[in-house]
């Protein structure tokens, strides 16, 4: 049977991890090679770096920690970040990375999923969209959530799904950072409506938040940060818990 | 030494990788004088089925792993390199593959989602000296191998269905989950194919 997975997320800005609430207040947590071993260890069944500066210049770390992480970690890790271009995801891929995270360059040009779909294949594909509820639905922020669009989440996951995303990361922007459990609603909307596998985010802070995105959520993932990094959740814990309750997991 | 098929298709960084952190010698190479000196070879790939055959033919390579197979030389394929091993694939119309394991490619069925990924357990039908134990393995893809001859069933995987995630014919095995990427179980089985009599 399928296992649901458990995705540690690893900020990282000028080659350190950070975390910080709602995008901001950044804090240092540690060296990502290091975090990284230490998950795999621990039982984390794949990574995801987002390397939130995003610039040239910070573009080149990810590179290299990208190819010291293949090195010693063997799960599938992801890269996101200020990818733009074929050329980016080539270079990230060629690294060491199985699968490449976009964001705004995908809203900005949608034909850069059709186009990596069909050069690296959907599996390497991960449309990340981060959403906010506005009162009546969600809509999609881009640049790391500071740019607001006028553009409806449910509308452009599934566009994405038709262009050949393999997998969605959704970010909902008024659970991130908070840890008072990830958005449900939303969540559950997204994986009914797609056919592809959901990996939430956001909101993590407890056991339950992680039982109530796969059960309530359907969500096939969980994606969480800072509740691993401070070690309030370790992986094993949460996964003993979520075999407790029925829960298929490795 | 171990040789990895270079034709272009698929991310070999983690494969080279797994065999540098396991101590085991393994060469990159599409040249088929290199490969011929190896012991054992893989064949990688990730992607559509008919592209990458077209690349096999195109650079010969097709006749060279068939003659591999033939003589019961080693080989190992990986993901759609196990696909590649079987007869033929239904993935966007019907596609010829190498022939050496007699069966098809079919999409998968009855799982939750169209593609197949995650980490799901392999089970043995069997003893098996390079897949000896149940573990979880990780797996991606949409199409799945259904060989003709159920003996060449090595072990299963349930996604809504059954299909078969190893199969074997002889000196020939494929795995349809990716070992460079399943943690302990995965550098297990990269470890026993390069050195286990089988």
């Amino acid at each position: 049977m399928l296992t649901k997975r458990i995705i540690p997320c690893l900020d990282v800005k000028d080659g350190e991890v950070v975390k910080g609430v709602h995008f901001v207040n950044l804090t240092p947590e540690g060296d990502p090679v290091e975090l990284a071993s230490k998950y795999s260890d621990e039982g984390a069944d794949e990574l995801v770096f987002l390397d939130i500066t995003a610039t040239l210049e910070s573009r080149k770390n990810v590179v290299e920690l990208v190819k010291e992480v293949a090195k010693s970690v063997f799960i599938p890790f992801t890269v996101g970040g200020g990818i733009r271009s074929l050329d980016d995801i080539s270079e990230l891929l060629d690294a060491g990375a199985d699968k490449v995270s976009i964001n705004s360059a995908a809203l900005k040009n949608p034909d850069l999923l059709n186009e990596a779909s069909r050069k690296f294949g959907a599996q390497c594909i991960m449309l990340a969209v981060d959403v906010k509820f506005n009162g009546r639905s969600w809509n999609v922020h881009s640049h790391g959530g500071s740019k607001p669009l006028n553009i409806d989440a449910i509308q452009w996951i599934k566009e994405g799904e038709d262009r050949g995303a393999g997998e969605i990361l959704l970010t909902s922007m008024d659970a991130d950072g908070t840890q008072s459990g990830i958005d449900l609603v939303i969540t559950q909307t997204v994986s009914q409506q797609v056919s592809i596998p959901v990996i939430a985010s956001g909101g993590i802070g407890t056991l339950e938040h992680f039982k109530d995105a796969f059960e309530i959520g359907l969500a096939d993932a969980v994606l969480a940060a800072s509740v691993f990094h401070r070690d309030i959740l370790p992986i094993s814990k949460v996964k003993n818990f979520l075999k407790q309750n029925g829960l298929a997991v490795r | 030494m171990i040789g990895i098929i270079d034709y272009g298709i698929g991310n070999i960084g983690s494969l080279t990788n797994a065999f540098r952190f396991l101590d085991i010698p393994c060469i990159y190479s599409g040249d088929q004088k290199k490969l011929s000196e190896c012991d054992r070879l893989i064949l990688p790939g990730v992607g559509a089925f008919q592209p990458a055959m077209d690349v096999l033919t195109t650079l010969k390579l097709d006749r060279f792993i068939q003659n591999w197979a033939m003589d019961g030389k080693h080989l190992l394929g990986i993901c759609l390199g196990m696909q590649l091993l079987l007869s033929e694939s239904e993935e966007n119309g019907l596609t010829s593959g190498l022939n050496i394991i007699p069966g098809k490619v079919i999409p998968i069925k009855g799982g939750s989602r169209k593609i197949h990924i995650g980490w799901n357990q392999v089970k043995p039908v069997g003893d098996h000296s390079i897949v000896p134990s149940k573990g979880y393995a990780y797996f991606v893809h949409s199409y799945a191998s259904k060989p003709a001859n159920k003996t060449h069933i090595a072990a299963q995987t349930k996604y809504g269905e059954l299909f078969a995630s190893v199969i074997q014919k002889g000196s020939v095995i494929g795995v349809q989950f990716h070992p460079e990427k399943s943690q302990d179980y995965g550098m297990d089985i990269l470890r026993r194919f390069s050195v286990e009599p089988f």
